[in-house]
C-alpha cells in the first residue's frame, strides 16, 4: 500500500513541478473530436445534425471511426473499439457499471438504453478510457442528459419513423417540465421490426425484434451549487431474433436506477463534485422455441445485478485541471442452462454456465490535465483498483472444480492503469502523442464460463480462473493539419498486449454442445499486437458543399504471427455533404476491402470486399411555437447483398432500405 | 428487574431437575435417516430391517438391522448373526453378492451389511431373506420373502468375461450424484457357484462417462477404478458436468491388464461399451 501511495504521489508531483508558465487556457478537445459522438444538445431524438433522427444507438456508434459493431442479428450489436470487444472495453452508462446477462454476448450494455435516454456518447481510446473501470481497448460512456434547470416550462416532442426494409416502425414521445429549481422529464420509445431482407430481396429469417424503453429523470436544486437528481430507465426487448445464432431471445429487460448529488461552483477550487449511487438489474432469457429444427431444446436464462457508487471531483489548481474519481461496484452474474432430452423419459439436463460469480471492484482514478503553455497540454491519468471475484454457489464451484480441482472460491487481483498524453496545437495544426500501460481482469466468461458455445468457431468455451491479468502497452499518435479548405487528420494507435486472453483448443476434451467441434479453454497468448490507423480528410468546396473521406487500416497478430479474429480489413468512407440553411443532404459511399488476414482458427473465412451507397436528405420547418424535422433517405441504394467481417457467421446485411423520420416539436 | 428475582429460582430448580434425568446415556435415535422395510418375526425375536429408501432395489443395497427380544422388549447388542438372500427361480435357486453383517459400533444395536440383487421378478417377487443368529449357544433362524423393486437405471450388471468367468458388477457410489467430481465406488464379484459370490481383487475398471442425449458428450478428469483393500471395493473419480442421464462406459481388466469385457468408445464408430452402468439425476 505504501508503494502505491508513493507512486501516486510521484506521479502528481512530477506534474506539478512541470508547471511554470502562468498562462491558463482551456484545453482543446478538437483533436479527439472523432472520439465523441454528440447525439444531441437539448432535444435528444430530434437532433438536427443526425441523418436519421430515430436511428438506434448502435447506428450512431457505428459512425465513429474506431468503432465497428459486431452483428449477430438486427438488434443488440456489440461495439468493438480498436478491434477489441466487450471483454477488453469499459462500457458504462453515465459512469454506472452494467454487466450483460447473456453468456453469448447477445446483450451488450448498449442494447439496454436508447437514444432517447442519452445526451452523448463519449469514446476514449485505450488507457484514456479507464475512468470507470480498468480496460485495454478503451472506454465507451453513454452519457445521460445533464441537469435541465432551464425554466422553460412544459415542452414535448413526438417522433415517428418508418423503414421499408423489415417494415420497421418506431415511435418516440418526450415530455419535459422545467422550472428554475425543479425539472422532470419522461420519454418513451417503441421499436418493432419484422424480418429484414438482404440484397436481392432475400428474407433473413429470425431477424425480427421489438423493444420499448421508458425513462424518467427528475432533479431538484437545493441551492445555487447543490442539486439532487434521480434517473430511472426501464428497457425491455421481446421476440428478438438472432439469425446468426442457433437461439433467439424471448426477453431481455433492464432496470437502471440512480440517485445523484451534484455540486457545481465556478468560483471555488472545487468546480464540480458529483456523487452517484446506482443499481441495475438485468434478466435475459434465451429461447429456441421458434426454431423448427434444433438438435436439442434448451432454456438459457441469465441474470445480472449490479450495485455501485462513484464520487467524482473536478478541481483546478494553477494550470492543472484535476479529476479524481473514487468508485466501487458489486456485481452478481448467474446463468444456467436446462436441456430437454429428445427421449422424454430422461431427466432434464442442467448446468450453471455462469456459476453465480460475484465481482467486487473498487478503484480510484486520478487525472491531471496540465497546460504547459497555451499551445501545449500534458495529461496524465492513473487508475488503481482491487478486484475480487467469488463463487458463492457450491454446485457452480464444484462444476468448475471438475476442470480446476484445486480452485479456490475467490480470487483477488490488483489492476493498474497509467496513461500520458502530450498535445501541441497551433492554429492550423495539432499533434498529440500518448503512451499508456494498463491491465484488466478476465471477464466473467473468461474466468468462470462453463461450456459456453461460440457459434462462430463452433467450440464450447470453458473459463479459466487461473488466468493472469491481461496487460497492454499502448502508443497513440494523432496529427491534424488544415490547409485553407482542406483538413487532413491522421490517427494511429498500437497496442502490445501480453497475456492476451483467447480460447485455445484442448484436443483431449469432448464437446458438450451437439455439433460443436470441440472444447476451447481460455488461455493466454504470450503476446499480441493490434494496430490501427485512419486517415481522415475534409474538403470544403464551398460554404454549402463539403467532402469527407476516411481510410482505415487495421492489423492484429498473435505471438506466432497468427491472425487475431475480428480484425477489421481495410475500410473506406467518402461522403459528399450539402447544407444550406435548414436543409441538409449527403451521399455516402462506404466499404471494406477483402478480409485477407482472417483467422481460420477462430471460424473466420475470407469475407469479400463490398461497397454500398447511401443517400439522405432532411429539412427543418420552423413555425411560430413549433417545428417539424423531416429526414428521409435510402440505404444500400443498389441493393447489394453483402456481409462484413463483423457479421457473425457471414449472415447478410440489409438490402435496400427507404426510411423516413418525422419529428414534431412543441 | 423486579420480576427477575422470581424468575431466577425457577430457572435454578429447572436446571437441577434436568440434570437429574435418570438415563445417563443420551438417547440417540440410531435409525434416524433410515426407513423400516419390514420386520422378520419368529416366536422369540423381531428383526427390523432398514434401508435409506425404505425399499429393496436391484443393485447395491445398504441394509441395517436390529433384533428385539420379544420377552424383554429390548434390542440385543452382542450376537453373532449371518444372513442369506436367495432367489427362487422355476428351475433353480441362487443367491447374490453380499457382505457379512457387522456391528455398526460398540454402543449401538444396529448391524450393517449390503447385498447386490442382480435381478428381480416381474412383480418384484422371487427373493427371500434368511437370518441365522446365535444367542447364548442357542441357534435361531427367521426367514421371509422380500420385495425387490427394479431400479430404473442399470446400476448392476452380470456378464461373462473372456476368461469364461461370470461376474457381477454393482454401482455403489455416487448414491447422490452431483455436478462435480464424484467419488465413484464399484463392487466386483465373481460367481463361484449359485450360492457363492466372492469379491474379485486387484483388477482395474476403466471409466468413460458419456451422455448419449448430448451427442455422447464426455467430461474431463475421470480416473480408472482401482481396488482398495480397505473396503474391498473399486474406487475412482467420476466427473459429471451436468444433471441428466449418463452412461458410464467401462472396461474390465484383470491383474495382467487383459481386457475381460468392454470396449473403448470411438467417436462415430463405437458409441458405447458392452460393459456399462447408468446414472440419472
Amino acid at each position: 500500500m505504501k508503494h502505491i501511495l508513493l507512486f501516486i504521489g510521484c506521479f502528481f508531483i512530477g506534474g506539478f513541478l512541470y508547471s511554470q508558465d502562468k498562462n491558463q487556457r482551456k484545453t482543446n478537445d478538437s483533436i479527439r473530436k472523432l472520439d465523441e459522438i454528440v447525439l444531441t444538445g437539448r432535444r435528444k431524438l430530434s437532433n438536427y445534425r443526425q441523418q436519421k433522427t430515430l436511428s438506434s444507438i448502435d447506428e450512431y456508434l457505428e459512425k465513429a471511426n474506431k468503432i465497428t459493431m459486431i452483428k449477430r442479428g438486427n438488434y443488440a450489436w456489440e461495439p468493438s473499439l480498436n478491434n477489441m470487444t466487450s471483454d477488453r472495453l469499459s462500457v458504462t452508462i453515465d459512469g454506472m457499471q452494467i454487466y450483460g446477462a447473456c453468456t453469448d454476448k447477445m446483450d451488450p450494455i448498449t442494447s439496454y438504453v436508447d437514444v432517447s435516454n442519452l445526451e452523448k456518447v463519449t469514446v476514449n481510446s485505450g488507457q484514456e478510457g479507464t475512468e470507470n473501470t480498468n480496460c485495454i481497448g478503451g472506454g465507451i460512456d453513454l452519457k445521460l442528459p445533464s441537469s435541465k434547470f432551464y425554466d422553460s416550462g412544459l415542452k414535448s416532442s413526438i417522433d415517428l419513423g418508418y423503414e421499408t426494409n423489415g417494415n420497421y416502425k418506431s415511435t418516440g414521445l418526450d415530455i419535459e417540465y422545467s422550472a428554475n429549481k425543479f425539472y422532470i422529464s419522461a420519454d418513451g420509445i417503441f421499436r418493432k421490426s419484422d424480418n429484414y431482407t438482404a440484397g436481392g430481396n432475400i428474407e433473413v429469417n429470425y431477424s425480427q425484434f421489438q423493444k420499448y424503453n421508458i425513462s424518467v429523470q427528475s432533479g431538484y436544486k437545493i441551492n445555487d451549487s447543490n442539486s439532487i437528481e434521480v434517473d430511472l430507465i426501464y428497457d425491455q426487448a421481446n421476440d428478438v431474433g438472432y439469425p446468426a445464432l442457433p437461439m433467439d431471445v424471448s426477453l431481455a429487460k433492464a432496470t437502471i436506477a440512480s440517485l445523484a448529488h451534484n455540486y457545481k461552483n465556478d468560483s471555488t477550487t472545487i468546480k464540480a463534485w458529483e456523487t452517484k449511487l446506482y443499481f441495475n438489474t438485468i434478466t435475459h432469457i434465451m429461447d429456441d422455441s421458434k426454431r423448427p429444427n434444433v438438435p436439442i431444446r434448451m432454456d438459457m436464462p441469465g441474470w445480472s445485478d449490479t450495485y455501485g457508487f462513484y464520487s467524482k471531483v473536478k478541481f483546478n489548481l494553477n494550470k492543472h485541471r484535476l479529476i479524481a474519481n473514487l468508485n466501487s461496484h458489486y456485481n452478481r452474474s448467474l446463468a444456467e442452462m436446462t436441456m430437454y432430452p429428445n427421449d422424454p423419459t430422461e431427466n432434464t439436463m442442467f448446468m450453471y454456465t455462469w456459476p453465480d460469480v460475484k465481482t467486487f471492484n473498487s478503484g480510484i482514478y486520478l487525472k491531471d490535465e496540465f497546460n504547459i503553455t497555451p499551445h501545449q497540454t500534458l495529461s496524465l491519468s492513473t487508475r488503481l483498483a482491487l478486484q475480487i471475484n467469488r463463487i458463492d454457489n457450491t454446485v457452480g464451484l464444484q462444476s468448475l472444480q471438475i476442470y480446476y480441482p484445486d480452485m479456490q472460491d475467490s480470487k483477488s487481483r490488483f489492476l493498474t492503469s497509467l496513461s500520458s498524453n502530450y498535445s501541441f496545437k497551433k492554429h492550423d495544426y495539432e499533434l498529440s502523442f500518448g503512451l499508456g500501460y494498463g491491465e484488466r481482469a478476465p471477464s466473467v466468461s473468461e474466468g468462470y464460463g462453463f461450456y459456453l458455445f461460440n457459434s462462430f468457431d463452433k467450440y464450447d468455451y470453458i473459463g479459466n480462473p487461473n488466468l493472469k491479468n491481461e496487460k497492454a502497452l499502448e502508443f497513440n499518435f494523432n496529427a491534424n493539419r488544415t490547409f485553407k479548405k482542406l483538413n487532413v487528420a491522421i490517427e494511429a494507435s498500437y497496442f502490445y498486449i501480453s497475456d492476451y486472453i483467447i480460447g485455445e483448443i484442448d484436443p483431449t476434451l469432448i464437446a458438450m454442445t451437439i455439433g460443436a467441434n470441440g472444447v476451447r479453454i481460455y488461455k493466454a497468448l504470450d503476446n499480441a499486437s493490434i494496430f490501427s490507423a485512419f486517415l481522415n480528410t475534409e474538403y470544403k468546396i464551398s460554404s454549402s458543399f463539403a467532402i469527407n473521406t476516411s481510410i482505415g487500416y487495421n492489423y492484429g497478430k498473435g505471438d506466432s504471427n497468427q491472425n487475431l479474429p475480428l480484425i477489421r480489413p481495410f475500410s473506406y468512407l467518402a461522403e459528399l455533404n450539402y447544407m444550406h440553411k435548414s436543409f441538409s443532404s449527403s451521399l455516402q459511399l462506404k466499404g471494406d476491402g477483402n478480409q485477407t488476414n482472417y483467422s481460420a482458427n477462430y471460424g473466420e473465412d475470407l469475407t469479400p470486399s463490398y461497397s454500398i451507397m447511401n443517400f439522405n436528405l432532411g429539412n427543418r420547418f420552423e413555425f411560430k411555437d413549433t417545428s417539424i424535422i423531416l429526414k428521409m433517405g435510402i440505404e444500400n441504394i443498389f441493393d447489394k447483398n453483402y456481409s462484413t467481417y463483423a457479421d457473425w457467421n457471414n449472415f447478410p446485411r440489409q438490402g435496400r432500405n427507404f426510411y423516413i423520420n418525422l419529428s414534431y416539436l412543441m | 428487574m423486579k420480576n427477575l428475582k422470581y424468575l431466577l429460582p425457577i430457572l435454578f430448580v429447572f436446571t437441577i431437575f434436568t440434570a437429574c434425568d435418570p438415563t445417563d446415556e443420551p438417547v440417540i435415535d440410531e435409525t434416524e435417516n433410515l426407513i423400516k422395510v419390514q420386520e422378520f418375526r419368529n416366536e422369540t425375536h423381531i428383526i427390523e430391517v432398514y434401508t435409506e429408501s425404505g425399499n429393496f432395489y436391484t443393485g447395491y443395497n445398504n441394509i441395517s438391522i436390529r433384533i428385539k427380544d420379544n420377552a424383554t422388549q429390548k434390542y440385543l447388542k452382542n450376537i453373532a448373526i449371518n444372513w442369506m438372500p436367495t432367489m427362487q427361480m422355476p428351475t433353480m435357486t441362487h443367491s447374490c453378492p453380499k457382505s457379512e453383517l457387522t456391528k455398526v459400533n460398540e454402543s449401538t444395536t444396529l448391524y450393517n451389511g449390503y447385498t447386490v440383487f442382480q435381478m428381480t421378478g416381474l412383480d418384484a417377487s422371487g427373493w427371500s431373506l434368511k437370518f441365522m443368529y446365535t444367542i447364548d449357544g442357542v441357534d435361531y433362524m427367521v426367514q421371509d420373502t422380500i420385495m425387490v423393486l427394479q431400479s430404473t437405471r442399470q446400476n448392476v450388471t452380470t456378464f461373462t468375461g473372456t476368461d469364461s468367468v461370470k461376474y457381477i458388477m454393482a454401482l455403489i457410489e455416487p448414491n447422490n450424484p452431483k455436478i462435480a467430481i464424484n467419488d465413484m465406488v464399484v463392487g466386483l464379484y465373481k460367481m463361484e457357484n449359485m450360492m457363492s459370490f466372492p469379491v474379485v481383487e486387484n483388477y482395474t475398471i476403466t471409466l468413460d462417462p458419456r451422455m448419449p442425449s448430448m451427442g455422447n458428450h464426455s467430461s474431463p478428469n475421470n480416473t480408472d477404478l482401482t481396488y482398495s483393500m480397505v473396503d474391498s471395493m473399486y474406487h475412482g473419480d467420476l466427473s459429471l458436468t451436468m444433471t441428466g442421464y449418463w452412461k458410464l462406459n467401462l472396461k474390465l481388466l484383470d491383474a495382467q491388464n487383459t481386457v475381460l469385457k468392454g470396449e473403448d468408445i470411438v467417436d462415430g464408430m463405437v458409441e458405447q461399451s458392452s460393459l456399462y452402468l447408468e446414472i440419472e439425476f
